[in-house]
C-alpha cells in the first residue's frame, strides 16, 4: 500500500558524496547516506509497480519494491530481511553495483529512477548498525566438504549459501586477503576494505574457513585439493588482460590497470597498518602526466587513484561516443542497462575524459613512455569505429594505464592442470556450472568472462543451488542427519 | 434422440429459460370458455418474449394449466365409449408417451398397472388430437405421442384431497418406473396441462381440444417459453404441474443436493410412508423450474397450503424494513427447515381452486395486473397482454418483490396486502418456537480458551502454503480497512494446473456468474435483500412442523472466530453437540496417504453421527512437523458428498477450521461445497502479526474483526454476481466451475461439477501438500520424495522467508505471468520499429512461455499441411486486420490521449476500435488534417449507459452491450470523483469530481428476453449498425451465446478470465472466468449444434498476443479476434497496475494532467504490432495450407494436443473435449448470413417514420395519433434516430413530432426519444419506459374513460427512464421498481414508485407525488429528487448512504412547482391538480432527496463564477 504518487511529490535527490577538492586528498569513502527521514522519501517514489522491472533487471532478483516500501514505512529490520533474502552482500552491492534495476526503473522511462542502490546500502548500513547481522551457522551439518577456490564476489557467494545448508567450505586464496578484485581492484574512495573484513569474519563465524595466501594450481595442485573435498569449484575471477595492440604497447610507463591498482590498495592497507606485501617495482602516478586508456569502472578508479597521488595531470581516452542526451544509447532502450557504466564520480576529482578517442600507437624516448597518439573515432561499438580524418593528435605521458578489459581466466595451473574444457572465449565451460570435469563447478567470472559484482554474487548462489542438488542427489541417505 | 458420444463442451445442463408468463381468473369461480380463450389470446400477445430456433417454425415451448373441463372431458371420453364418474371423483392423466409402438404399449402397461396398484380405476385411454400443421418441424421431429388416461377413485369416500395425493403417488411412481422417455404433465382431479415446444400462436391450433366451445375453466396459467437452445424437448415447456415460471433459480445445484440429503427423513404428513415411495423429491434431468414445480407439489401433497409452500420456498428478503414481525417470525422458522430457492422469478402457481402469483424478493421481473369491474382477474409479463378496455378496469396492480398475490375464484377475494402471507404466518406460533428453541453463539457456554500453539506462526504459514503477498496484498488491507484491496489489468498468471508454485485446491475453482439469463445483483447498494447468515445443526423432517426443528444454532455470518468455535465446542449433549475430525495425514505415508486419510474422515464421520454428533468440525489444527494438511476444500467436499450419498448429510452441519483458507474466495469455495460456517485460524491469527505489512501502524487493532468483516463484504459480493442473495442458499449450490482437475477426483468428491479439461488428481494434490509442508520443515521428509517436490525442499532450505507469491504483482521468482519484463520490452520493441527481428524474438519468446506454463493454447498444436502454400497465395495482412479490434476501454480508465491513439491506429488499419462505457466526444466524429479519423467504430452500451445518446448510437458501426467483463464478471464498477474531469463528466452527463457508479447488471437485462429486448431497442436506434454482445467465459456460455444468436443479436464477444480491468477486487479478477480457449470452444460447439452459428460472428478477447494466438482462435471458431493489453503496451503500457489509482506513469490510465503529458504513444506503435501479428498469421495460414482467414474459423481438426509438453501437472490435461470437431445439422462453422430482421413490423417503420417525414426532412410540425398495442416495442426509437442522424444531436425544436397513443404501448416506449419528439400514452406503459431519453418528451395518462383513480394504480412498469441524459417524462399513476435508475439528466414526475427508486442517479430532477418503496436513493450520486411524504415514511425507505433528506429548498420549490404544473398540463393528473389548488400547504410535505457529493460539487461548480464576477 505505497504511496501512489510519492513519485510525482517528491524528485529524486543526489547521493551524498563528499567534496571531490576534499575527498580527493584522502582514501576515506566519498559517498555517504540520506538521513532517514529523506531517505524514506526516497523510497516512497517507488510505485510498487505491477511489473517491477527492477526486479528483473537486477541479476540478483532483489526484492526491490518489498524493501522500499518497508524503508518508506522506516520497517528497516524487515527491509534488512527482504534484502538478504537474494543478495548475501548488500553493502558490496549497494556500494559499488553499477545498479542495472536503476536503468530497468520505470520511473527511468520519462522521470529519474528511484535511488535504489542508495536505498539498499541504507538498509545494510543500518542493520549492521543496529547489529541485526549476526552469524548464523547451519543447524546441522551434511558431512559433505566443498572448496572454493577464488575468494572474490562469486566464490563468497557460493561459499556463504553452500555453508547455510550445511556443507562445510573451505574458500583457497592466492593473495593475502580474501575478496578478490573487491579488496584490490576497487579503491577504498569506493568500498573501504574493513567492510570486507567485517563480511569474512562473519563468514568465518557461521564455519567457513578461508585459506590465504594459497595459489591452488601452483602452492598446491588442484588435484590434490579436489581429492580433499566432494566438491570443487572453481571461482578465479577472469583475470588475464585484453592487450593493448598497438606499437609501443611494452614501452615503460604503460601498465595494466589492474597491476596499479593492486599495487594502490595495497599502499593503503599498509597506510592503514594491515598488512599487504611491497610491491616488485612500484608504478607510481605522482607528478606524472598520466593516459588512462578505456572509460569502464577501471579507468575511472585509475584516474580516481591516479589524481589522488598527486598526478600531473590525468587524461581518459574512451573509444565510445559521447553520452546522448537523456542518457540512453539506442542499442540500449529502457529497460535494458546501459552497456557500459557512466561512473563519473572520478571525474569530479580532476582530470578529463575525451570520447570517441582511440589509441593508434605508444611513442618513447629511451625506452620509456613520452607521448601517446590517439585519433578521433565515430561508431557504436568497438567492432564498426570509423577514424574522423584529419583528427589525429599527441599527447605527452609519463604513465599510461590500460584499463581495456580482461580475456578470461589464466588458463595455466589450475584449469590446466583439472583438465577442464574452455568455451569459445577462453571461459571454462560450465553450462549449468558443472564443468566437464565431475565434481568440479565454475562459478562467476570465470564462468562467463568479466562482469559486474552483482552477476559474480548472483552466479555463485546459483551454482551453489546445483551444487548443493547433486550433492544431496549423490547421498546415499539424508547426509550424517544425526548431526 | 441420442447424443453423440464424442465429448464435447456442449452442457444441455446448462440450459436456461427466460419468458412470457400470464394467468387469468373468473372471480366468481365460474368455469368458462372465454377464460381459455382470453389466456390464450393473451400469451399470443406475449409472443415476442418467447423465441424460435434456427427453424422459425419450431417454438421454444407454450402452454396451459387450467381447471379440468369436467363437460368437455365427459363429452370426449363418452366418444370414446368411455363413462365418467362424477365430478371430482375421476382425475385425467396427460402423457407424453414414446411414439414406437411397442414402447409405447409397453409403458401404457405400466402405467395401467400402477393405477390399479395405487387402488385406482383405469376408465380407458384418448389420443389427443393434434394439428401436425400447427408445429414446427423439429419440434414435430421430437414429438411424442400425446393420449389422456381417464382415471376413477375406487373408494368413493376418499375425499378430494386425498384422491389429489392418490393421483400423484401414481404419477411418481409411473415417472420413476417408466424412465425417462415417458412425461406426463398433469395427472390430476382438478387440473390439466396442454403443453409442447410450440410457439404461442401454434399452441390452439395443434391442440384441436383447445378450440372446443365446451373447454371451460375459472383460472388459467399460459407460458411462452424462452430457451437459450433449441434441443428438442416437449416436457420442459411449461406450464408444471402446479407451476409456470419466469426466472431462473441460481442456487439450483444446492437446492437439489439438500433436497436430496433431506429425502431420507422424510415421513410425517398425509403422505406418510407414500412418500419415500415418489423419491426423488427433484426427478434426474429436471430443469430448475420443473424441480422447483417438484418439490413445491411435494410440500403441497404433503399438507402444506400452495401459500404456504410458496412462502417457504421463496421467502421474502428478512432485511426489509417494511416486513411485520409475524412474518419474520415465519421466515425466520422457515430458515430451519429449508434453503430459499433463489433468483429472478416470477411464479404462478395454482393447485386448480386458487391462484397464486409471486416475485423473486429482489423484484427482478415483471407482474403487472387488473381486476375489471366485470369479475377478472387477469396478470401477465406485460400490461396489455390482456386486452381490456381501460373502462372496464376497476384496479390496475403489480407484483412486488417477495410477496404473494392470491385469487380465490370462489370468494372472489383478490389478496395483494399480504393477507395470505400473514395467514399462513398465523396458523402456527412460528415467532414462539423460534425464540424458544434456536440458539445464537451467546447462548453457547463459554468455551476453553486455546492452548497457546506450539508450532511458529511462519511455519504454520509455510505448511499451507502462504506467500508473502498473502499478508501484504490481501491480508493487511482487509486488517486495516474492513475491506478487500482492489487491483486492475486483469490476471495473466498461469493457471493454477501449470503452476508449479503449489497453488491450494481452492485455485482451481473458478466462480461461476450471472449473464444475460439472470442479474447479478448490487450487493452494497441492494444490501436489503442479502443476508450472511447460516444455521448449524440437523434438520428435521420437512414434511411436519414441529416446535423442535427450531433447535438449531443461528450464525449472523458464516466466519467463526476462534474463541466462537470453542463455543460451539463446548456444547454437551442434545442436537449441536459436536465431533472434530482430524483432516491431516502423517508425513510418513507419504502422497499416498491422502486418499487414505479421505476414507478415514468418511468413516468417522459416519460413526460421529452414530454417536450424535450434528455438528462436524473438520480441523487441520493437527499439522505439525509429522503431519500433513488435507487440503481444507477436499476435505469438506469429500465428507459432504459422502454424506449425501448416504442420506445422512441433513443430520449434521459441517464447520472447517482451517489454516489454509486466506481469501474470500477460499472461503467462499468451502460454503459453496457445503461449509455451514469457516474458521480461518491461521488468517485471524495472521492478521494480529502483520510485522511492518499494514499501515497506518497501529490501525489494526481488532483487525481479527476487520478481517471477519472484509469476508463478508466479500461473500455477498462473491454470491450475488450470481445473482443470489442468501448464503444459506449458495451453501452446498456448487457454483464454480473446475479448471485443471481430474474427472475421477471431481465425480467422487465434487460431484456435480464441471470440469471441462481434466487435469491433477489426489496424487499431485498430495505431492503438493507434502511440498508445501517441506517448506516448512524441510527435514521431517526423507529422501523418498518425487524429484520436483525434492527440488522444492531445497529452495526452502534457502529461504528465511515466506515464498514471494507473485499472483498480483510480477516477481522473478514468483507465479508466472503472460507479461512479464522481458514479453512488456519485446512487444515495446517491436511497437517503436523493431521490425521483424524484434517481432520473431517477441513472439518466440510469448509462444514458448505460453507452452511451458502459461495457457491452454500453449498445450496445442498446429496440424501443418504436408505442402504448405506459397506465402503470397495467403490474403493479404492488410485484410487480415480488418477483423482486428481492440477491447472496450473507457474515456476515463484511459487517458484521451491513449484512447483516440488507439482509435486512429485501428481507423489506419481498417479494424475497429471499442468507446468502452463513457460516451464519445463529438469532436472524434471529424477527421483530422491528414485524415486520420479519432472515433470508434465500435460503441460499447453497458450497464452504466453513460452518455449513451441516441446521437452516440446513430453514430456507431457496431453497438456492443457489455453484459461481462472478463476479468470481473458480475460486478459493477465504480469511477472514483477524483477521475471525473471537466471533459469526462461532460460526456457523462455527471457532475466533475463527483463518484459515478456502474451497476453489476443492466437493469433492463435480467433475463434473455430483456436481452432481447435491448437488442431489439438498439436496432430501432440505429439500424444500420451491427449488434454485438459481449459474454465472458464460464460454464453455460455456449447456451447463454446460443440464447443471444436467438436474440437476434449479429456478434457475440467471448471475453477471456484473463482480460485486463481498470479497477476490480483481487480476487474476482483471479477467480472468476476461465480462458476463452474453453469459452470459444463451447460456444462453437453450441451454436453449430443448434444451427445457430451462422448468424452471428464470434470474437475471441483475451490476452492475445502472437498470430499464433490469432490462429489457435480462429480455429477455435472465432471469426474475429480483440486485443486489449497488448495494443496498450504498444503504447507504452508497463502493467503498473494502477489504473484505479490515477496514478499510471506512462500516462495511460489516468486524468492527472501531469502523467497525460507522459504519454508517449503513437497510433504507429499500434500498427507496427498488429501488422506484425497479421504476417505471422499468414506465415501460420500458409503452412496450413489455407488462403483465407474464413478458411480457418472453426477448423478445430487442424489442432491437436502437442504430446511434447511433458509438465508433471499439465499430463492429466486433456484437451480432447475442447478440440472435438464441432457438428450440427449443418456445417455452418463461421458467419455466413444476416441475422433475421425484425424492425419490419416496428409501429416507427409503419407509421411514425412515413408520418413524421415533413418533420425529418423540413422540419415541419406534425400531429399522429395511433393506437398502439404491447406488441409495439421501443416506439419512438427508430423515428428518433431518423432524427438525430438528419439533425444532429440537437434534434428538432420541442413539439415538432407531437405523437398520441392509445392502447398499452410495449416496452421501452420512448427509448432514446429525440428532442422534438413527443409521446402522450393514453393507456398504460410496460417496463423500461423513456430508456436512454435524449431529449424528448414522454407522457402517460389514463383513458378519459378510465374510471379508476389514476394515483393509485400502476401505469408504468419497472425500470423507468434507466439511462436517460436529457428530455421530460410525466407519469400519471404509479410506476414500478428501479424508477429512473442510472438517470443522468432528465426530468420526471411520476405518483409514486416501488422499490429502489432514483437508483444510481447521478443527474436529472425526480418528482414523486406519492410514496415510494424501500431503497430509495441507494447509490444516488447526483440529482434531486423531491417525494410526497405523505405518511412520513420515507425516512425508514431511503437509503441515505449517500443521500440526505431535506426540506425542499427555495429555487427548487419553484422548479417542482412548474414541473407538477406541467405534469397537470400533460397528463390532467387529478393528484396534480389538488396539489397544485393548494400548493403553499403541498409543498411543505416534500422531501428533498439530496445527494452529499453532488451538493458538493454544485457549490464548487458556483463558487468560481461567483468569483469571476467580482473579480
Amino acid at each position: 500500500m505505497p504511496n501512489p504518487r510519492g513519485f510525482l511529490e517528491v524528485r529524486r535527490a543526489p547521493a551524498p558524496e563528499r567534496d571531490p577538492r576534499e575527498r580527493v586528498h584522502d582514501s576515506r569513502e566519498i559517498f555517504g547516506t540520506l538521513p532517514e527521514p529523506e531517505l524514506r522519501g526516497q523510497a516512497g517514489r517507488c510505485m510498487d509497480c505491477g511489473v517491477p522491472f527492477c526486479n528483473n533487471g537486477c541479476p540478483l532478483g532483489n526484492l526491490i519494491p518489498d524493501w522500499n516500501d518497508l524503508v518508506r514505512r522506516g520497517k528497516w529490520r524487515e527491509a534488512s530481511d527482504q534484502l538478504h533474502a537474494t543478495n548475501n552482500f548488500p553493502e558490496f552491492t549497494g556500494l559499488i553495483c553499477p545498479a542495472p534495476c536503476e536503468s530497468a526503473c520505470v520511473l527511468d522511462i520519462a522521470d529519474d529512477p528511484v535511488m535504489i542502490k542508495q536505498i539498499e546500502y541504507a538498509i545494510v548500513d543500518r542493520a549492521f548498525e543496529e547489529g541485526w547481522i549476526v552469524p548464523r551457522p547451519p543447524e546441522r551439518r551434511t558431512g559433505r566438504s566443498i572448496a572454493v577456490v577464488g575468494s572474490g564476489p562469486a566464490g563468497m557467494a557460493a561459499a556463504a549459501e553452500l555453508n547455510q545448508v550445511g556443507h562445510s567450505v573451505t574458500v583457497y586464496e592466492r593473495d593475502e586477503a580474501p575478496g578478490g578484485l573487491m579488496r584490490f581492484g576497487v579503491p577504498d574512495a569506493k568500498l573501504e576494505k574493513w567492510m570486507i573484513d567485517r563480511r569474512i569474519a562473519l563468514l568465518e563465524a557461521e564455519g567457513i574457513e578461508f585459506a590465504c595466501g594459497v595459489d591452488v594450481g601452483a602452492d598446491i595442485g588442484a588435484e590434490e585439493i579436489a581429492e580433499r573435498h566432494d566438491a570443487f569449484v572453481v571461482a578465479v575471477g577472469s583475470r588475464v588482460e585484453r592487450p593493448l595492440e598497438v606499437p609501443g604497447a611494452d614501452l615503460d610507463g604503460v601498465h595494466y590497470a589492474m597491476d596499479y591498482l593492486y599495487q594502490r590498495n595495497r599502499a593503503v592497507a599498509r597506510e592503514e597498518g594491515r598488512e599487504a606485501p611491497d610491491p616488485e617495482r612500484v608504478i607510481s602516478a605522482a607528478g606524472k602526466r598520466v593516459v588512462v586508456i578505456g572509460g569502464g569502472d577501471t579507468g575511472m578508479d585509475c584516474l580516481s587513484s591516479a589524481n589522488r597521488e598527486r598526478a600531473e595531470s590525468v587524461l581518459m581516452l574512451d573509444v565510445y561516443a559521447t553520452v546522448p542526451e537523456g542518457g540512453r544509447y539506442a542499442n540500449a532502450p529502457w529497460p535494458l542497462a546501459p552497456r557500459r557504466t557512466e561512473t563519473t564520480y572520478a571525474l569530479d576529482e580532476g582530470g578529463e575524459r575525451r570520447f570517441g578517442t582511440q589509441v593508434t600507437g605508444l611513442e618513447g624516448e629511451d625506452g620509456r613512455l613520452a607521448r601517446v597518439h590517439g585519433r578521433q573515432v565515430e561508431g557504436t561499438s568497438s567492432r564498426d569505429l570509423r577514424p574522423v580524418p584529419g583528427s589525429e593528435f599527441v599527447e605527452k605521458a609519463e604513465l599510461c594505464l590500460v584499463a581495456i578489459g580482461f580475456s578470461h581466466p589464466a588458463h595455466d595451473g589450475l584449469i590446466s592442470q583439472l583438465g577442464l574444457d574452455l568455451d569459445a572465449r577462453g571461459n571454462v565451460r560450465a553450462k549449468a556450472f558443472a564443468t566437464s570435469r565431475e565434481g568440479v563447478y565454475a562459478a562467476g567470472d570465470a564462468r562467463i568472462g568479466q562482469s559486474l559484482i552483482v552477476n559474480a554474487i548472483a552466479d555463485g548462489r546459483r551454482a551453489a543451488r546445483i551444487i548443493d542438488r547433486k550433492l544431496r542427489e549423490g547421498a546415499a541417505a539424508p547426509a550424517s542427519a544425526a548431526a | 434422440m441420442t447424443t453423440t458420444p464424442i465429448p464435447t463442451l456442449y452442457h444441455p445442463r446448462a440450459e436456461h429459460d427466460g419468458c412470457g408468463v400470464a394467468c387469468l381468473a373468473r372471480l366468481d369461480g365460474r368455469p368458462t370458455r372465454e377464460t381459455v380463450e382470453r389466456a390464450i389470446a393473451a400469451l399470443v400477445n406475449l409472443e415476442h418474449r418467447g423465441a424460435e430456433g434456427a427453424d422459425a417454425s419450431t417454438g421454444d415451448g407454450a402452454g396451459i394449466l387450467m381447471q379440468l373441463p369436467d363437460d368437455f372431458l365427459r363429452a370426449v371420453a363418452a366418444r370414446e365409449g368411455h363413462e365418467l364418474p362424477a365430478q371430482g371423483a375421476y382425475g385425467v392423466a396427460m402423457c407424453f408417451l414414446p411414439r414406437d409402438e411397442a414402447r409405447r404399449t409397453e409403458v401404457e402397461a405400466v402405467v395401467e398397472r400402477t393405477v390399479e396398484a395405487e387402488g385406482l380405476q383405469v376408465i380407458g385411454w384418448r389420443d389427443v388430437p393434434i394439428d401436425e400443421t400447427c408445429a414446427g418441424e423439429r419440434a414435430l421431429a421430437a414429438a411424442p405421442s400425446i393420449r389422456q388416461l381417464f382415471v376413477g377413485a375406487l373408494a368413493l369416500a376418499e375425499d378430494s384431497d386425498a384422491l389429489e395425493r392418490r393421483l400423484y403417488v401414481t404419477r411418481r411412481l409411473v415417472e420413476i418406473e417408466a424412465g425417462s422417455d415417458v412425461a406426463i404433465p398433469s395427472f390430476s382431479s382438478r387440473t390439466i396441462v396442454y403443453k409442447g415446444m410450440l410457439s404461442a400462436p401454434q399452441l390452439s391450433g395443434f391442440y384441436t381440444d383447445l378450440a372446443d366451445s365446451r373447454l371451460a375453466s375459472a383460472l388459467a396459467i399460459v407460458h411462452s417459453r424462452f430457451s437459450t437452445n433449441t434441443s428438442p424437448s416437449w416436457e420442459l415447456a411449461h406450464p408444471f404441474h402446479m407451476s409456470a415460471h419466469n426466472g431462473e433459480f441460481n442456487t439450483l445445484l444446492g437446492n437439489e443436493s439438500w433436497m436430496r440429503a433431506r429425502e431420507a427423513r422424510l415421513e410425517a404428513g398425509p403422505l406418510g410412508s407414500d412418500v419415500q415411495r415418489v423419491l426423488p423429491a427433484i426427478p434426474e434431468g429436471s430443469s430448475d423450474s420443473a424441480a422447483f414445480d417438484s418439490v413445491l407439489e411435494l410440500l403441497v401433497m404433503g399438507g402444506r397450503s400452495l401459500p404456504h409452500a410458496a412462502m417457504l420456498m421463496t421467502p421474502e428478503a428478512e432485511g426489509r424494513p417494511d416486513l411485520p414481525r409475524e412474518l419474520h417470525d415465519f421466515y425466520d422458522y422457515g430458515s430451519m427447515l429449508m434453503e430459499p430457492w433463489d433468483g429472478p422469478a416470477s411464479l404462478t402457481l395454482t393447485d386448480g381452486r386458487i391462484l397464486v402469483a409471486t416475485l423473486d424478493r429482489n423484484g427482478l421481473r415483471p407482474g403487472r395486473w387488473v381486476i375489471t369491474d366485470d369479475g377478472w382477474f387477469a396478470l401477465a409479463s406485460e400490461a396489455g397482454a390482456f386486452h381490456v378496455p381501460a373502462a372496464r378496469v376497476a384496479r390496475a396492480g403489480r407484483l412486488l418483490p417477495g410477496r404473494l398475490l392470491v385469487v380465490e375464484p370462489g370468494s372472489g377475494r383478490v389478496l395483494t396486502e399480504r393477507e395470505a402471507e400473514l395467514e399462513v404466518a398465523g396458523s402456527r406460533p412460528y415467532g414462539a418456537w423460534f425464540s424458544e428453541h434456536s440458539l445464537n453463539l451467546h447462548d453457547l457456554p463459554e468455551g476453553r480458551p486455546a492452548p497457546a500453539e506450539p508450532v511458529p506462526l511462519r511455519d504454520r504459514q509455510l505448511a499451507f502454503g502462504w506467500s508473502q503477498e498473502d499478508l501484504r496484498v490481501l491480508l493487511a488491507p482487509m486488517a486495516v480497512d474492513g475491506r478487500e484491496p482492489t487491483g486492475s489489468m486483469g490476471n495473466d498468471a498461469a493457471p493454477a494446473v501449470l503452476s508449479d508454485r503449489q497453488p491450494p485446491l481452492f485455485s482451481y475453482f473458478k466462480q461461476l456468474f450471472a449473464q444475460v439469463t439472470n442479474p447479478a445483483i448490487d450487493p452494497m447498494r441492494e444490501q436489503v435483500v442479502m443476508s450472511l447468515s447460516t444455521r448449524l445443526g440437523p434438520e428435521g423432517d420437512l414434511m411436519e412442523e414441529t416446535p423442535e426443528q427450531a433447535r438449531r444454532l443461528v450464525l449472523d455470518q458464516p466466519v467463526l472466530r476462534d474463541s466462537e468455535l470453542a463455543r460451539l465446542r463446548a456444547v454437551e449433549g442434545g442436537p449441536l453437540v459436536s465431533h472434530t475430525l482430524d483432516t491431516t495425514w502423517p508425513v510418513s505415508d507419504g502422497p499416498a496417504g491422502l486418499a487414505a486419510a479421505l476414507e478415514r474422515l468418511c468413516t468417522e464421520a459416519d460413526s460421529a453421527l452414530a454417536g450424535g454428533a450434528g455438528i462436524l468440525i473438520l480441523s487441520d489444527r493437527g499439522v505439525g512437523t509429522d503431519r500433513v494438511p488435507v487440503p481444507s476444500l477436499l476435505a469438506l467436499s469429500c465428507v459432504h458428498h459422502h454424506l449425501v450419498r448416504t442420506g445422512a448429510r441433513t443430520e449434521a452441519s459441517l464447520v472447517v477450521e482451517s489454516g489454509e483458507p486466506r481469501e474470500v474466495h477460499h472461503v467462499a469455495v468451502l460454503i459453496g461445497y457445503g461449509a455451514g460456517a469457516v474458521n480461518p485460524y491461521l488468517m485471524l491469527e495472521s492478521a494480529g502479526h502483520l510485522e511492518g505489512r499494514a499501515e497506518p501502524e497501529g490501525a489494526i487493532a481488532d483487525g481479527e474483526g476487520r478481517v471477519i468483516a472484509a469476508l463478508g463484504k466479500g461473500l455477498l459480493k462473491v454470491i450475488s454476481k450470481m445473482g443470489i442473495c442468501t448464503v444459506r442458499s449458495y451453501c452446498g449450490a456448487q457454483v464454480f466451475e473446475a479448471v485443471g482437475l481430474a474427472p475421477d477426483l471431481v465425480d467422487r468428491h465434487f460431484t456435480g461439477t464441471r470440469s471441462s479439461i481434466g487435469g491433477i488428481g489426489l496424487d499431485e494434490l498430495a505431492s503438493e501438500a507434502l511440498e508445501r509442508h517441506g517448506r516448512a520443515w524441510p527435514h521431517a521428509h526423507g529422501t523418498s520424495l518425487p524429484a520436483h517436490v525434492e527440488q522444492g525442499l531445497l529452495a526452502a532450505a534457502h529461504a528465511q522467508l515466506l515464498p514471494q507469491g507473485g499472483v498480483y504483482a510480477w516477481r522473478r521468482d514468483g507465479e508466472r505471468h503472460m507479461w512479464d519484463p522481458e514479453t512488456v520490452a519485446g512487444l515495446q520493441a517491436v511497437a517503436r520499429g523493431g521490425g521483424a527481428e524484434a517481432y520473431a524474438q517477441f513472439s518466440r519468446r510469448v509462444d514458448e512461455e505460453n507452452a511451458s506454463h502459461g495457457l491452454l493454447r500453449g498445450l496445442m498444436r498446429l496440424r501443418t499441411a504436408d505442402e504448405p502454400i506459397p506465402l503470397d497465395e495467403v490474403e493479404p495482412a492488410a485484410e487480415i486486420v480488418k477483423r482486428f479490434v481492440t477491447g472496450g476501454m473507457s474515456l476515463g480508465s484511459l487517458s484521451p490521449e491513449s484512447h483516440e491513439t488507439l482509435a486512429v491506429a485501428m481507423n489506419r488499419l481498417g479494424g475497429r476500435s471499442n468507446t468502452g462505457e463513457g460516451g464519445e466526444d463529438r469532436r472524434r466524429l471529424e477527421p483530422d488534417p491528414n485524415g486520420d479519423l479519432r472515433r470508434s467504430a465500435i460503441k460499447q452500451v453497458a450497464s452504466g449507459r453513460f452518455g449513451v445518446t441516441i446521437d452516440y448510437l446513430v453514430n456507431a458501426d457496431q453497438l456492443q452491450i457489455k453484459i461481462s467483463q472478463g476479468s470481473k464478471p458480475g460486478e459493477g464498477g465504480q469511477l472514483p470523483g477524483h477521475k471525473i474531469t471537466d471533459e469526462i463528466a461532460r460526456l457523462r452527463h455527471s457532475m466533475p469530481g463527483v463518484e459515478l457508479i456502474s451497476p453489476p447488471p443492466h437493469h433492463d437485462i435480467y433475463s434473455i428476453e430483456d436481452l432481447k429486448q435491448l437488442i431489439y431497442d438498439l436496432r430501432s436506434a440505429n439500424p444500420r449498425a451491427s449488434v454485438s454482445v459481449k459474454l465472458a467465459a464460464e460454464m453455460g456460455v455456449g447456451t447463454v451465446a446460443a440464447g443471444v444468436s436467438k436474440a437476434n443479436a449479429d456478434h457475440i464477444v467471448i471475453a477471456g478470465h484473463d482480460g485486463g480491468t481498470g479497477a476490480s477486487p483481487l480476487s474476482s479478477i483471479q477467480s472468476a472466468g476461465v480462458p476463452w480457449e474453453i469459452g470459444l470452444a463451447e460456444t462453437q460447439h453450441t451454436l453449430v449444434r443448434n444451427d445457430l452459428r451462422a448468424r452471428v460472428a464470434l470474437q475471441a478477447d483475451g490476452q492475445m498476443r502472437t498470430g499464433r494466438d490469432v490462429v489457435i482462435a480462429a480455429l477455435l471458431g472465432a471469426d474475429e479476434v480483440g486485443f486489449g493489453t497488448a495494443p496498450l503496451i504498444a503504447t507504452g503500457c508497463v502493467m503498473m497496475r494502477v489504473c484505479h489509482l490515477n496514478t499510471c506513469p506512462v500516462g495511460i490510465a489516468t486524468q492527472d494532467p501531469e502523467l497525460r503529458r507522459r504519454f508517449a504513444g503513437r497510433p504507429e506503435h499500434v500498427v507496427n504490432y498488429l501488422v506484425e501479428v497479421a504476417e505471422e498469421t499468414r506465415r501460420i495460414m500458409a503452412t496450413l495450407g489455407l488462403r483465407r482467414f474464413e478458411d480457418m474459423v472453426g477448423h478445430s481438426e487442424l489442432l491437436e494436443t502437442d504430446p511434447a509438453i511433458d509438465h508433471w501437472k499439465a499430463r492429466g490435461v486433456d484437451l480432447t473435449a475442447l478440440l472435438a470437431p464441432t457438428e450440427g445439422p449443418r456445417t455452418a462453422r463461421r458467419q455466413a448470413e444476416p441475422q433475421v430482421p425484425v424492425l419490419d413490423d416496428s409501429l416507427d417503420h409503419l407509421a411514425l417514420i412515413p408520418g413524421a417525414s415533413r418533420s425529418i426532412d423540413r422540419g415541419e410540425k406534425v400531429r399522429l395519433k395511433l393506437a398502439v398495442e404491447n406488441v409495439h416495442r421501443a416506439v419512438g426509437g427508430m423515428l428518433s434516430g431518423e432524427i438525430v442522424r438528419r439533425h444532429g444531436p440537437e434534434g428538432l425544436p420541442e413539439g415538432t413530432v407531437e405523437v398520441a397513443l392509445r392502447g398499452s404501448a410495449g416496452q421501452s416506449l420512448g427509448a432514446w426519444l429525440a428532442p422534438g419528439v413527443t409521446l402522450t400514452v393514453h393507456g398504460a406503459v410496460n417496463d423500461y419506459v423513456g430508456k436512454g431519453l435524449s431529449g424528448g418528451i414522454v407522457a402517460v395518462r389514463p383513458p378519459d374513460d378510465a374510471r379508476f383513480s389514476a394515483g393509485e394504480n400502476v401505469i408504468a412498469g419497472n425500470v423507468a427512464l434507466y439511462g436517460a441524459t436529457s428530455g421530460r417524462v410525466f407519469l400519471a399513476g404509479l410506476a414500478g421498481e428501479r424508477f429512473a435508475v442510472r438517470n443522468s439528466g432528465a426530468v420526471a414526475v411520476v405518483e409514486g414508485v416501488g422499490d429502489h427508486g432514483c437508483e444510481y442517479m447521478t443527474g436529472g430532477r425526480v418528482a414523486v407525488l406519492g410514496a415510494t418503496g424501500i431503497n430509495f436513493g441507494a447509490g444516488m450520486s447526483g440529482g434531486i429528487a423531491w417525494v410526497l411524504d405523505r405518511d412520513g415514511e420515507l425516512e425508514g425507505r431511503c437509503n441515505t448512504e449517500l443521500v440526505d433528506l431535506e426540506p425542499v429548498g427555495e429555487e427548487e420549490s419553484v422548479e417542482l412547482h412548474d414541473l407538477v404544473a406541467e405534469h397537470l398540463a400533460r397528463t390532467g393528473s387529478v393528484l396534480a391538480s389538488e396539489l397544485l389548488a393548494d400548493w403553499d400547504a403541498w409543498c411543505p410535505r416534500f422531501t428533498q432527496v439530496m445527494p452529499r457529493g453532488y451538493r458538493r460539487a454544485l457549490h464548487s461548480a458556483t463558487e468560481p463564477h461567483a468569483a469571476e464576477a467580482t473579480a
